[in-house]
């Protein structure tokens, strides 16, 4: 657990008055994201990348693609693994070490959005049954921690994802793997879309930056998939939400997810 | 390799384990059954056999955790080795990570920390026997633990989930359910508040499905509930008859 920042109490009664009456410190609407900025292929050396701003949290994903043994249970099935750093660089708040339970919920909400919706056809990424498949890492790094690393995270894990590719390969012998020049972009079926929601004194806001995340009592995060089903939900935070409450949100989310959908896909 | 097709609901509408869509699974809750816990509960859910246990509130250790205002609030869910169909390594997990997070998150909102400043409470969740549904039936048994440490809480924090199986929103998964399933939602409320304190789900549901299976999963906290109830009663009356009879 990352020690709080401390908000002193005259910002937390501002943060929170505000929102009683529909504003927000910076200036936004409740329902209203910061600026999403996104730089698409910018590491070389991976085969897929993206850095996604969203205000001042910036988030870095990268994507490597790697040959190995598929899954025992799934032997037909390339592999998909998400996982996250928050880097010491990113916040006085974050320390190096083995990764917290943060840095471990953060991948795992990200990873779930990408599996449940089917994004990546993981059938097609095997390349001989029960011994080789594809590897896809996908690396989330934070960079800047200013608040909604979900949503961040999310949207470059699919933005790095849309830009990656395979390399060619051939079999020999239906033993060996080899690699042949050139590259084909990585199948992509889906594109889920988290949207973080946070509950202040009994209002629901949009995309809470870091101010806002110390002064919530909770944080609910729904991901819709491109038709417009959830495919991951994650309650976060030591405070709840009513039943009418999570349905609202339900419906800003996926409200909201289809307008991020449009820049991290189209953009 | 091709999976066979599972079927888990039949003609009739029945699951695998026999019950209707709306059934819960058999429950079985004692309350106080370690002697060195300040507080501590056994669940059985099906085939979930859940033991928890709290300490505290005492003196937190390492003492830079300490917080000044609040108790801090300690979680660790593990699933023994022997818990699961192949062994599973007793060091934790992402999942086990993630799990004891989003479970601490879930019962902070019902104790009354404020009350303990400077002390921690551990809580641990030991899962002897998994069958579907460990976190939910988890955060029953814990939230038991700790009101017979004694601890005031605002309610008592009932889990249960829904999740959708053959194209139909049923309650209460188990193990099969769980993972040849569409889609797991589990909820744990606050029933007396009205309070959701978590809310997960893997899967893919339609935002009509999505509201049937949280009003689902509610149902089946309320009834659970009153089961939480009786077995933290039957200990009280346990304690007055040894007390009378002395």
């Amino acid at each position: 657990m990352t020690t709080p920042v401390t908000v002193s109490r005259v910002r937390r009664r501002q943060i929170a008055q505000l929102i009683a009456n529909g504003m927000r410190l910076d200036g936004r609407g409740l329902t209203e994201y910061r600026e999403i900025k996104i730089e698409r292929g910018l590491i070389e050396r991976a085969e897929g990348s993206a850095k996604v701003s969203l205000g001042r949290t910036i988030v870095l994903v990268g994507v490597k693609v790697g040959i190995g043994e598929p899954y025992s249970d799934r032997p037909n099935e390339g592999v998909l693994t998400v996982n996250s750093e928050l880097v010491p660089l990113a916040s006085p708040e974050f320390e190096a070490g083995p990764p917290g339970e943060e840095s471990i919920e953060l991948a795992r909400v990200v990873d779930r959005g990408l599996r449940e919706s089917k994004s990546i056809p993981l059938e097609e990424l095997c390349i001989i049954p029960g011994k080789k498949v594809f590897i896809i890492f996908v690396d989330v790094y934070v960079l800047n921690h200013d608040g909604n690393l979900i949503d961040t995270s999310a949207m470059a894990a699919l933005a790095a994802l849309l830009n990656t590719k395979i390399f060619n390969y051939e079999v020999e012998d239906g033993e060996v793997v080899k690699i042949k020049p050139g590259f084909k972009p990585l199948p992509i079926r889906n594109y889920p879309i988290a949207v973080t929601l946070a509950e202040i004194d009994g209002k629901l806001v949009v995309d809470p930056w870091l101010d806002e995340e110390e002064v919530m009592n909770a944080r609910i995060t729904f991901t819709f998939d491109k038709d417009g089903n959830i495919c991951a939900i994650q309650k976060g935070g030591g405070g709840f939400f009513t039943k009418e409450q999570v349905l609202e949100a339900m419906r800003i989310a996926r409200e909201k997810s289809e307008e991020l959908r449009k820049i991290v896909v189209e953009g | 390799m091709q999976k066979a097709p599972v079927r888990l609901i039949d003609e009739e509408g029945k699951r695998v384990d026999g019950r209707e869509w709306n059934e819960l699974r058999p429950i079985k809750i004692e309350v106080g059954v370690l002697n060195n816990a300040d507080g501590s509960a056994y669940i059985e859910q099906g085939k979930n056999k859940i033991l928890a246990a709290v300490y505290g509130p005492k003196e937190a250790h390492p003492r830079h955790l300490t917080l000044p205002d609040r108790a801090l609030l300690r979680c660790r869910y593990h699933m023994a080795p022997f818990s699961v169909e192949e062994r599973k390594s007793p060091a934790p997990s992402r999942r086990e990570i993630e799990l004891s997070k989003v479970i601490r998150e879930s019962l902070e909102p019902a104790i009354f920390l404020e009350h303990y400043p400077r002390t921690a409470i551990d809580l641990f969740i030991e899962i002897l026997q998994a069958d579907g549904g460990t976190r939910c039936a988890g955060i029953t048994v814990a939230s038991l633990a700790l009101a017979d440490a004694g601890i005031p809480m605002r309610d008592l924090v009932v889990a249960c989930a829904a999740g959708k199986v053959d194209n139909k929103i049923v309650l209460d998964l188990n193990d099969i359910e769980d993972k040849e399933g569409e889609a797991d939602v589990p909820v744990a409320f606050m029933p007396n508040l009205n309070a959701v304190t978590l809310l997960q789900m893997d899967g893919t549901l339609t935002p009509e499905e999505f509201e049937q299976a949280v009003n689902l999963a509610i149902e089946g906290c309320k009834r659970i509930y009153k089961m939480q109830k009786e077995a933290l009663k039957a200990r009280y009356l346990a304690i007055k008859r040894e007390v009378e009879e002395q």
